[in-house]
């Protein structure tokens, strides 16, 4: 009952009244840039799952977008349909996540962020050697794409981050969140008290990847392009930590809080040109150092403490 | 002839990746920072020096000069802006200071990043060379500034070397490195050895900047890269080991010009990487890493 009497649920409800609604009061145009900033939820959620739970500093979750939007965007070249692309292009990522993971489960934090980079660079420069079929820094054209109308593209995208939401925060409620928590902060204990500590940094880095990789096939059907610059590029990745960090780390619901903030925020800045980036990189920057748990996480310290 | 011209431009190329990496290996070493704004503060050094060398005319010694302080005051705005908050921060927890440093600093290296480009654009720009003219070593034609760039890579890290091990200021840095603990109950400040490592590292990583836009160039899209060698061959040397990273640099530096002559050069990056992740399954602590 004391849930009720808080604010944080009421407001999130009104927010996804208003998302729910939106169709109905807003141009195409913010739609289109509504379902980009809920794909982009997804990957921050993703991510909010590896760093904020398990404690990896995964430098590399646009390995497992990447891999997730390429892979469907080949099968759809090749004559496959759009939902067997994306489920082809999940089976990508989920075995991208894996080869993440092996190294996860023998380094740890700076030498584990730098292999994931390092897969970043790889796959980048896959891409650009094998430009032919990739099409290299230009992108791949996909004959697919989801819908034309931008309100269908717009319930593609809040059902599936909707779905998402609700499965990654179960999860990250459940015992795996907690089990993973417990590993990331202290790996022996864990074991110690008997957890299967591979078994669940695996799993987590295959959900991670299965929700990455889904949500990087269908941004490419919504777009119908696969490029470096939306789902490969480490802009992307520094992208997805500002989103992450600044909603609050080990929250899920603040990652897509960031996410779509971050988006609109974007777009409020487009005026500023280059300089649009360096303003998001530094406004980041300051919430780190001064509210390090986030936008949700200082709420509810400034709660506990009143 | 093809081998001597691999072994003259190899060694050259891997000088410099020492130059480049030894900075940030100190950092890590002493300090326990992994600066990943690295990239950028290279950048600024290299940008800053082409820029005052061409558009004030006071050739590239005066460029190289100025790019070198620019890197200075870049990573003392690193350490008092970005690094030394998050670790004197009491909303963030001991155990987490690593991952925030990384973001931190992967952060302000976008902002660098991204400020260099908006000041100078992304076009790759090349300093004058400080030494000009070609000379014929062994048949091989060789530009004399490649030469210069060795040895002045060469005379720093020799001159860190003295610096290091037979200075007053040098031990306490090998000591803080040991036990920054022990340190301070002898009654060193632990916060101004801080310093002097910052200003080492600005110093070393100015160097590498001016030294690297007079011979490859530089341009504002390179900083991830830049960082992502740096940290390469760091992790490959060993973290926080000095000779290793010299090591590691030259495997890298030669690999990689190995493939760019003898495969292709675009396929440069690949062996490096490859290299560096084969050494972290079979050694994770890289060549000569201690722990």
């Amino acid at each position: 009952m004391t849930l009720l009497r808080r604010p944080g649920p009421w407001i999130g409800l009104l927010l996804v009244l208003l998302a729910a609604t939106a169709p109905g009061w807003l141009g195409a145009y913010y739609l289109g840039v509504l379902s980009t900033a809920y794909y982009f939820g997804v990957f921050a959620m993703s991510w909010d799952l590896l760093f904020g739970f398990a404690g990896e500093v995964n430098f590399g979750p646009t390995f497992m977008i990447g891999t997730g939007a390429y892979a469907a965007g080949l099968m759809n070249n090749a004559g496959f349909g759009i939902p067997l692309c994306i489920a082809g292009g999940a089976a990508a990522a989920v075995v991208g996540g894996l080869i993440l993971a092996l190294p996860a489960l023998r380094l740890r934090g700076p030498y584990f962020g730098l292999v994931t980079l390092v897969a970043v660079l790889l796959l980048l420069d896959c891409i650009v050697i094998f430009a032919g079929v990739t099409g290299g820094e230009i992108g791949m054209m996909v004959p697919s794409i989801l819908s034309v109308s931008a309100v269908t593209n717009y319930w593609y995208a809040f059902g599936f981050l909707a779905i998402s939401a609700v499965i990654l925060f179960g999860l990250s409620r459940s015992s795996l969140g907690l089990i993973l928590q417990a590993t990331g902060q202290d790996r022996i204990g864990a074991a110690a008290l008997g957890f299967n500590v591979t078994k669940h940094k695996l799993a987590a880095f295959c959900i991670s990847a299965l929700f990455s990789g889904v949500a990087g096939a269908m941004i490419t059907f919504y777009e119908g392009i696969a490029s470096v610059d939306t789902v490969v590029s480490l802009a992307l990745t520094v992208q997805i930590v500002i989103a992450v960090v600044f909603g609050g780390r080990r929250t899920i619901v603040g990652a897509i809080i960031g996410g779509i903030f971050l988006i609109l925020f974007n777009e409020l800045l487009r005026p500023l040109g280059q300089l649009n980036s360096l303003v998001v990189s530094g406004i980041a920057l300051v919430v780190i150092i001064f509210f390090p748990d986030g936008a949700l996480g200082w709420m509810f310290h400034s709660r506990d403490e009143s | 002839m093809r081998g001597l011209q691999i072994l003259i431009d190899g060694f050259a190329i891997s000088s410099l990746y020492g130059i480049g990496a030894l900075g940030f290996t100190l950092l890590f070493g002493v300090c326990g920072v992994l600066n990943l704004a690295h990239g950028g503060i290279i950048l600024v050094a290299g940008l800053f020096g082409w820029w005052f060398a061409s558009e004030y005319g006071i050739g590239p010694y005066g460029g190289a000069a100025i790019g070198i302080l620019a890197g200075l005051i870049a990573s003392y705005i690193t350490y008092f802006l970005v690094v030394r908050p998050i670790q004197r921060s009491r909303a963030i927890p001991k155990s987490e200071e690593e991952i925030f440093v990384l973001t931190g600093t992967l952060l302000w290296g976008v902002m660098i990043q991204d400020g260099m480009d908006y000041l100078f654009s992304n076009n790759p720009v090349t300093m004058q060379p400080l030494l000009p003219g070609v000379i014929n070593l062994f048949g091989v034609r060789t530009p004399r500034n490649e030469l210069l760039i060795a040895g002045i890579c060469w005379a720093v890290i020799g001159l860190l070397y003295l610096l290091v091990n037979h200075t007053r200021i040098g031990k306490q840095l090998l000591a803080a490195a040991i036990n920054p603990r022990g340190l301070t109950l002898l009654g060193f400040q632990l916060s101004r050895i801080y310093l002097v490592v910052w200003t080492i590292y600005g110093l070393l990583a100015g160097l590498a900047g001016v030294l690297l836009a007079s011979f490859f160039g530089v341009s504002s899209d390179n900083a991830g890269n830049l960082t992502a060698s740096a940290f390469t061959i760091v992790i490959l040397g060993g973290l926080g080991s000095v000779s290793g990273s010299l090591i590691a640099a030259y495997v890298v530096g030669y690999a990689e010009t190995l493939t760019a002559y003898l495969l292709a050069p675009t396929l440069r990056p690949i062996p490096a990487l490859l290299i560096l992740i084969l050494v972290l399954y079979i050694r994770p602590r890289g060549f000569l890493g201690r722990r």
